[in-house]
């Protein structure tokens, strides 16, 4: 017992010694790369060829934080093409719960992830806080042409750093019952207003039924309508300054429609993603859902019942004619500050991103909305009809509303704030029918001067 | 001969050594108490002194997302002091403790003595039925109340529908405190139910002997006797429910996807160092919440002190 024993410590050493080994050969290789591989203004230094090929055939463990399901297939695929890296995924939770953990780990300055799922919205939230690596120095600049114009957008900082590589996206459009638009005569609404009326007609023909659930609670969507108005409410000039714009004309165009109609009992406003949510799409509650990309796929899972009676159609537009939208969601792969190994966190990134079959799996396993123009274009994707959508291409549909988002569109650097206090004041005028454009300069000023309080140059 | 001499020396030794043996086993006895206590003090020194300490010092100082970290002084506790969410809160866990903790600790009391009283048929069952919501973890009772309590769907407001009654609105701003007050009464009735019957059952039969003797009936015994015996026990279940509604948190936390509306993020104090520390990463202002939360709870244990024993001497 005794020798058994004494031959596991020898192993473990063993193990060890060459855990140190690899750590070092690791260290040795990512040192072209520079100390300031990201965080400053400053571009660091290009890393090789001669050392990224190096750096992807000596053994290395990467960790990586994503919620996405399975996506241990399309890491599976990273690591056939490169044998001498084994990436442990980890699920740390979906959307907040994730964050939270990964900024204690980088706070506790250990635990912290090689790479991490960091949605669009909160790319600048993280950037802020030094806590991604600009990709440049990995060649990420010269994969900007695959990708949908605006969502490279949308990972790419003041100073053109690449923050991340886009995964996925959620233009916005609108599912609608085809069944209650026959059955009460609504025809398919072009502009906002055709669809106001249709929410007041439809409402006073069963109070029962609404035209649709605008979320008390859903500021990712409130955003999204933002984004398709054109309105910015947020800009980031410079990293120390931030342009607050809550409050704006537009803006509140938009609260005073949504308002109107939910004072008018024509639009609900219940919370969404809750049981009742559920239940109310199973039963016919709501007439349409204005959603994303990934809505449809997710609303044939949730909404099993009604199956058949769902169509697609791009969101109502605010002036006749016009051919633009939002989006909602949408998430990519970052690098994390910090790592030991940022050339294969960085070509893991490229990799599951960028890779046809990689993506392509995204697309019909994962049912993640594409962000790169090749399966945008790409006939199996596009032209599958969905039964649940009466055999319509809804791919189709979003892939081309996907070309009319808005690309100069721009997320605060501490969104958890600005949603918190969307929900404590645009949201709960939603809820209580009160006055949804006052709420609006409540946000306006309390997060004005939560910024300010945060040691922001704030301009309005 | 071997023998004789270590006789002697055992002879020789025999008073010194009954000495060095009692001295050994003061000695023992001492470092064996430390011993068993030590795995508590290290747990407790590492898990919640040290944690206290650092959360003391981090409540002194101001780090913001521009600019860094900065001394504050006691600048997050005046901000604190000042702050209407935060005393919304501290006010809204006191109605909830007042209001609540009697009603639960009413209907424990009755349901031990129920228990006790030997009168139950089937007690067992009762017992446990009465103890098993609190076996049920939070987040699934939540989510069951929250199903119950649906504005649209929940069998309640269908029940309204049926009969042609507009649906109670449990979720909204008005109800909700007292429909968390009715989760939080069904969890822990059955948890302070069997510390009260713990207690009862130390009541030595005697003096329900003694009683009966004197002619007094249940209902007598029960105010009598067993009441006051329980005092004791009473006075832990308030305290513990002192803790407990102060430091409110996971029953309006799952309940907020319900109502986000209602539930802001100063609903409970609780919620909003959470919030100020993980939505606005506020961490500093977090710690002196968490700080004078604490303070009110230590003061509102000691007010519960003073008038409980004044009561029991009077």
């Amino acid at each position: 017992m005794f020798i058994n024993r004494l031959s596991t410590i020898r192993r473990r050493a063993a193990a060890g010694t060459a855990l140190v080994l690899a750590g070092s050969l690791a260290l040795a290789a990512c040192g072209g790369g520079g100390d300031d591989s990201g965080g400053g203004a400053t571009q660091a230094q290009a890393v090789s060829q001669a050392d990224i090929d190096k750096a992807m055939s000596t053994p290395t463990q990467l960790t990586f934080w994503t919620w996405v399901p399975n996506i241990q297939k399309e890491v599976d695929l990273f690591q056939k093409k490169y044998p001498a890296i084994k990436v442990k995924v980890v699920n740390a939770g979906q959307g907040t719960p994730h964050y939270t953990k990964l900024r204690t780990a980088l706070k506790a300055g250990t635990g912290a992830p090689d790479a991490a799922q960091i949605e669009f919205q909160y790319i600048p939230t993280f950037s802020l806080t030094k806590s991604l690596v600009d990709l440049r120095p990995y060649g990420a600049e010269g994969l900007k042409d695959k990708f949908v114009p605006w969502t490279w957008n949308q990972v790419t900082g003041a100073d053109g750093q690449v923050w991340a590589i886009p995964q996925d996206s959620g233009p916005m459009g609108m599912l609608y019952r085809k069944d209650i638009f026959d059955k009460y005569g609504i025809t398919v609404p072009k502009t906002w207003d055709e669809f106001a009326a249709a929410a007041r007609k439809l409402h006073a023909a069963d109070p029962k039924v609404y035209m649709t659930n605008l979320a008390q609670n859903q500021a990712g969507v409130w955003f999204g309508l933002l984004w398709q108005a054109g309105v910015k409410p947020f800009e980031n000039p410079t990293a120390e300054s931030v342009k607050v714009n809550l409050n704006s004309d537009e803006s509140k165009k938009l609260a005073d429609y949504w308002g109107g109609l939910i004072k008018d009992g024509a639009v609900s406003a219940d919370a969404d993603f809750n049981d009742g949510w559920y239940q109310a799409l199973n039963r016919g509650k709501y007439a349409t859902w204005l959603t994303a990309a990934w809505g449809p796929v997710f609303l044939e899972g949730s909404a099993k019942a009604t199956s058949g009676k769902w169509r697609a159609a791009p969101l109502p537009q605010w002036e006749a004619g016009q051919n633009v939208s939002g989006n909602w969601g949408g998430s990519t792969t970052a690098v994390v500050q910090g790592t030991k190994n940022p050339i294969a966190a960085a070509k893991l990134a490229e990799f599951i991103n960028t890779d046809p079959e990689s993506t392509k799996m995204f697309a019909t396993e994962q049912f993640l909305f594409p962000v790169t123009k090749a399966l945008l274009a790409d006939t199996s994707f596009v032209d599958r009809p969905l039964t649940f959508y009466g055999g319509q291409t809804v791919n189709k549909l979003f892939a081309g509303i996907s070309d009319t988002v808005d690309t100069k569109f721009q997320w605060p650097p501490f969104l958890d704030q600005s949603v918190s206090d969307w929900n404590e004041t645009v949201g709960k005028s939603f809820a209580n029918k009160s006055d949804s454009s006052a709420a609006l300069d409540q946000w306006q000023e309390r997060i004005t001067k939560y910024a300010e309080n945060q040691g922001f140059k704030v301009e309005q | 001969m071997s023998i004789n001499t270590t006789d002697q020396r055992l002879e020789a030794l025999a008073p010194s050594r009954s000495e060095a043996r009692r001295r050994r086993r003061g000695v023992s006895h001492a470092s064996t108490g430390y011993l068993f206590v030590a795995p508590f003090m290290l747990v407790f020194l590492a898990m919640l002194v040290l944690p206290l300490i650092y959360a003391a010092y981090l409540s002194l100082f101001r780090e913001r997302l521009i600019g860094g970290t900065v001394f504050a002084g006691l600048e997050n506790y005046t901000r604190a002091l000042t702050d209407p969410k935060f005393l919304d809160g501290v006010g809204r866990v006191a109605l909830f403790f007042l209001i609540q903790v009697p009603i639960m600790l009413v209907i424990a009391l009755l349901a031990a003595l129920a228990i006790d009283s030997g009168l139950l048929r089937m007690a067992k069952v009762f017992r446990l039925g009465i103890f098993l919501p609190y076996a049920v973890p939070g987040v699934v009772a939540t989510l069951m109340w929250g199903y119950l309590y649906g504005p649209d769907f929940g069998p309640f407001a269908q029940l309204a529908d049926k009969l042609g009654l507009a649906a109670p609105k449990f979720l909204s701003s008005d109800w909700m405190l007292g429909s968390l007050a009715n989760v939080v009464t069904w969890e822990f009735t059955g948890y302070n139910m069997i510390i009260l019957y713990a207690a009862l059952r130390a009541v030595p039969h005697d003096l329900y002997e003694a009683a009966a003797v004197d002619g007094a009936g249940a209902i007598r015994t029960a105010w009598s006797i067993k009441i006051p015996a329980l005092r004791p026990a009473l006075f832990v279940c308030l305290i513990f429910s002192v803790i407990g509604s102060f430091q409110l948190f996971s029953e309006p936390w799952l309940m907020r996807t319900l109502a986000p509306s209602v539930i802001d993020s100063g609903y409970t104090p609780n919620v909003y160092a959470y919030t100020q520390a993980f939505t606005g990463q506020e961490v500093n202002y977090a710690a002196a919440v968490s700080f004078l939360l604490g303070l009110v709870i230590v003061i509102v244990s000691y007010a519960v002190l003073l008038v409980t024993a004044r009561r029991s001497r009077s």
